[in-house]
């Protein structure tokens, strides 16, 4: 009944390139782009300049490595590139350490003890493949192909997706979405009928006003946000920051909310009521664009600033103050939607009620607002039709959550069917670079759900702590070394770019591509992967939108047309909602039992001498992925725990000195540094994601600070789509190391 | 002449050190030392603070005692903008220079010379910016010669308020913070 895919596709409106267009509007940036053979002894003398795009996190900025005498030397932005415009954030530019990287997976391996003891023996890749090969035919005979899920996380997971699709199973996951932007799709598609998608389509450079709601843009290092989140600090635009921390963002606002942590419904709700009181909406856009205003506009009287101010802490006039200033410089005002938005269980409202206060800004396809994003399309490859499956995925048994039916699985729900049976047991996983562990939260329901596995294989580029409990390890060449798919996002414009190799591997590790096809050979799919390799496979997508492959290698971007990412006049919105208006009243919300219009609930307090658990980012990595890079292991090697200075100096707690946390389930942590700040709220803590690591094999991680996802034993389920709600752990600090 | 230097905007620095990382990457810095680094500097009480967020290097000082204390004259005044540079082959590694920079701006290298920022004198002598400046996701760094009064860091300078480091060392630094 709610297909939010189905919709979200159709609106993907795409441009294709003129031939024309391709061959004559982009300077050549880079010569020489040929492949080092290093191996072979033919060092190239001199530098030479091989573009490419990063993969260091999952925003593809466009890059061109430098060889130095046949060495990788250096990585930069790609100049012509929309999404780096020349400058790769510090962990693209340490990207160079993940070829480098001591604590590469070398060879392929097979598990000798018991899971997660960590014992393999290396074997061959045609043993490693023949194993899992056998295993996945066995588990699609007895239990139906429906049984293996594909968790992964990246533009590399393109050629394995494949690979399952084939194999006829549809649980295919990503942690992005449970784990992070989901609230925030559904909740902007149930009012816009239509997502923020990825890169948001958030117009920062032109903003007049941005409010960051939990948004540690800065910290958080999504490059072109940062980018145009620096100019929008240069141009004077007004930067009102929410975050119970101070953080970087709130240094550069004009206003920092310190907001009690689980209160921002209150506020976003505060806001809207100071907006509609005061008639400060644009008026225009409500009059054409809005159903439902005025049942909105009788509900949201209740929520005063005064009222708000119980809640939040946060001062009634700053409230009004920040609410005028928004509409002051409204079009030309964006309320982040943010991107992890899995915070306390009720987070698809709360993005529904962002999606409404920026649509009380009327900034729908305006400039300094929230723009219509652009690509260009290239032709997939033309595959034969894949097995249709006839049980349907596992993640969301009897329809549970009615707002998670589309394209995106529930990771959590794929290991709860494994954990339980239901709708059907999940017998084989296959992980492609994403740490489960981590990824998700509560651990050991992860650990416990791989124990009921007759089949985990592990892709990744380092012993990974999910790479300890695999049957199989799979070594992955790193992006510096190998081909991916295409990248045509949908951004400011349309533009395809490439990913290709720029040095060999140092060991025998392989590119996804090879190991798909490989294995799908072995599994009598072969006629899923007709292409010789893969430069075969990217012509071939390539040729059929009139580019080619060598001229692709030689520019590593190609820009499609210019398009209008403003509506005007001749050009108004559309919604592709039910019905088709902006829903400040949802009809289908109310169709399934649940609020309308956004409610704000109280959040759980925490104990006496408990803190909430706050978790972010730290600029120089990405999740549990990067932490043996040496570039980016030596600006961070562990994380602290953030604690107010005023609550540790009572607790006699010292800067710099080791404590353990421990959790409402009495779960301990690792030991971890204080950080006693000045920055930070006196009923929360505060750490960076990714650390506490536990995989001996991976010695440069192991045991180095504390994990989030570990002490996450609890987490509130998103009743409309399944995301997980994971700010809702509270913890003490314990003494000693 | 020329006297270069930088202007680094802290309005716009997020202190994200990819201008660390791009130095070392481009410098070949030895895993565990570094040519600049970020300082952060936090004033009031929450939730009424400031945070001051800097990129940090040597300043290539007008009046640097780390080359008249110098006993080889390894660390002297670069003859292009008065960048200070140390030969690595003259350096005997004695650490004179070590002690007298008010700014920790020197290491002594696993090799046994001192090292320590250049601003890319490299790259700058073709006419590019030094690393760091290069790839600053946020732009806030600029290079430039204060010693003519048309370039873009005199007229940062002239229109915003700004501050040196440690001015009262008397060093005549020539990095300067715009706040
Ligand atoms: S944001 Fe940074 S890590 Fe992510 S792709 Fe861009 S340069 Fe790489
Ligand atoms: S790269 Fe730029 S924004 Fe990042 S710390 Fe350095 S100066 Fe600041
Ligand atoms: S900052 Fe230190 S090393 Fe650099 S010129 Fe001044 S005194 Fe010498």
């Amino acid at each position: 009944m709610n297909s939010l895919s189905r919709r979200r596709f159709l609106k993907i409106t795409s441009a294709s390139f003129g031939a024309a267009i391709a061959a004559t509007s982009m300077s050549t940036v880079v010569k020489g782009s040929e492949k080092i053979e290093e191996k072979s002894g033919k060092k190239i003398k001199g530098v030479q300049k091989i573009p490419t795009f990063c993969d260091i996190c999952f925003w593809k900025c466009g890059a061109i490595a430098y060889i130095k005498d046949g060495k990788l030397w250096k990585i930069e932005g790609h100049p012509e590139d929309p999404l780096s415009n020349g400058r790769l954030c510090p962990r693209g530019t340490g990207g160079i350490g993940a070829h480098f990287d001591q604590s590469r997976l070398k060879a392929p391996l097979l598990r000798k003890g018991p899971r997660g003891k960590e014992e393999f023996v290396e074997v061959t890749w045609d043993e490693a493949l023949d194993f899992i090969a056998k295993k996945m035919n066995k588990i699609k005979a007895d239990h139906g192909p429906e049984a293996m899920a594909l968790f992964s996380h990246g533009i590399g997971g393109n050629f394995i997706k494949h690979l399952m699709k084939a194999y006829g199973t549809p649980n295919l996951t990503a942690p992005s979405f449970a784990q992070c932007r989901g609230p925030r799709e559904v909740g902007f598609e149930l009012t816009y009928g239509d997502v923020v998608g990825s890169p948001e389509r958030t117009d920062i450079k032109n903003t007049k006003c941005l409010v960051l709601i939990g948004s540690h843009l800065g910290e958080n290092m999504h490059n072109t946000q940062v980018q145009e989140f620096a100019e929008a600090v240069e141009n004077g635009a007004t930067i009102i920051t929410v975050d119970p921390r101070f953080s970087v963002a709130a240094s550069k606002a004009k206003h920092y909310l310190p907001i009690k942590p689980g209160t921002d419904m209150a506020l976003l709700l505060a806001w809207m009521n100071v907006i509609v009181a005061e008639k400060l909406y644009n008026k225009e856009f409500i009059d054409n664009y809005a159903f439902g205003f005025e049942q909105f506009e009788y509900e949201i009287a209740q929520y005063t600033p005064e009222w708000a101010y119980i809640e939040t802490t946060i001062d009634p006039e700053v409230i009004r103050e920040t609410a005028r200033e928004m509409a002051r410089y409204a079009p030309a005002t964006i309320i982040h939607p943010g991107r992890h938005t899995t915070w306390y269980g009720d987070d698809t409202q709360r993005s529904r009620a962002i999606a409404l206060l920026n649509a009380l800004m009327g900034n729908w396809g305006k400039k300094g607002g929230l723009y219509n994003p652009q690509s260009v399309s290239i032709p997939g490859y033309p595959y034969p039709p894949y097995p249709k499956s006839e049980k349907g995925a596992a993640d969301n048994p009897h329809h549970k959550y009615p707002f998670a039916e589309g394209a995106e699985k529930i990771s959590t729900g794929l290991r709860e069917a494994t954990l339980t049976g239901d709708p059907y047991p999940l017998k084989g996983w296959f992980v492609y670079a994403t740490n489960l562990t981590q990824a998700l939260p509560n651990t050991q329901e992860t650990i416990d759900a791989i124990q009921k596995l007759d089949l985990l294989v592990v892709v990744d580029v380092v012993p990974s702590e999910i790479a300890g409990y695999a049957d199989v390890v799979l070594p992955e060449s790193v992006y510096l070394e190998r081909y991916d798919d295409l990248n045509t996002p949908l951004f400011r414009e349309g533009f395809v770019s490439l990913r290709q190799p720029v040095v060999e591997e140092p060991d025998d590790q392989k590119p996804n591509w090879w190991m798909a096809k490989k294995l799908a050979d072995k599994l009598g799919l072969g006629n899923y992967f007709p292409w010789k390799d893969v430069e075969e496979y990217l012509d071939t997508r390539l040729k059929s939108a009139g580019l080619s492959l060598d001229q692709l290698k030689e520019k590593g971007v190609i820009k499609g047309p210019e398009q209008k990412i403003y509506n005007d006049a001749n050009n108004p919105p559309n919604f592709y909602t039910s019905t088709g208006k902006v829903e400040f009243y949802s009809l289908r919300l109310k169709e399934v039992g649940f609020d309308p219009i956004p409610k704000y609930t109280k959040p759980e307090e925490p104990p006496i001498g408990s803190f909430r658990l706050l978790f972010g980012r730290a600029p120089v990595h990405t999740f549990s992925k990067t932490q043996s890079n040496r570039f980016l292991s030596d600006l961070m090697e562990e994380n602290e725990v953030w604690i107010n200075v005023d609550v540790a100096k009572r607790m006699g707690f010292k800067n710099g000195e080791y404590v353990r946390l421990k959790n409402q389930d009495g779960i301990l942590s690792n030991k971890v540094k204080i950080k006693a700040t000045e920055r930070i709220r006196t009923d929360c803590v505060y750490m960076v994601h990714g650390f506490g690591q536990r995989s001996k094999m991976y010695r440069q991680t192991f045991n180095k600070g504390a994990s989030d996802s570990q002490l996450i034993t609890k987490y509130k389920i998103d009743p409309l789509m399944g995301g997980t709600g994971m700010n809702v752990n509270f913890v003490t600090i314990e003494w000693g190391a | 002449m020329a006297r270069y230097g930088m202007v680094i905007d802290t309005r716009k620095c997020v202190g994200c050190q990819d201008c660390v990382i791009a130095c070392q990457a481009e410098n070949n810095v030895p895993e565990g030392f570094c040519r600049d680094w970020i300082t952060t500097e936090s004033q009031g009480k929450f939730p009424t603070l400031q945070l001051e967020i800097r990129t940090e290097r040597c300043n290539h000082c007008t009046d640097a005692p780390c080359v008249s204390c110098c006993p080889t004259g390894a660390s002297h005044y670069h003859d292009v903008g008065g960048v200070v540079l140390v030969n690595h082959n003259e350096c005997i590694g004695c650490k004179a220079c070590i002690s007298s920079c008010p700014y920790d701006a020197r290491y002594i290298h696993p090799e046994g010379y001192v090292d320590k920022c250049t601003f890319c004198i490299h790259r700058v002598e073709k006419g590019q910016d030094p690393a760091c400046v290069s790839v600053c996701p946020t732009h806030c760094m600029y290079f430039g010669d204060f010693d003519d009064p048309n370039s873009k860091v005199n007229k940062l300078l002239e229109s915003r308020k700004h501050h040196s480091l440690i001015p009262e060392a008397g060093t005549k630094p020539n990095i300067y913070y715009l706040i």
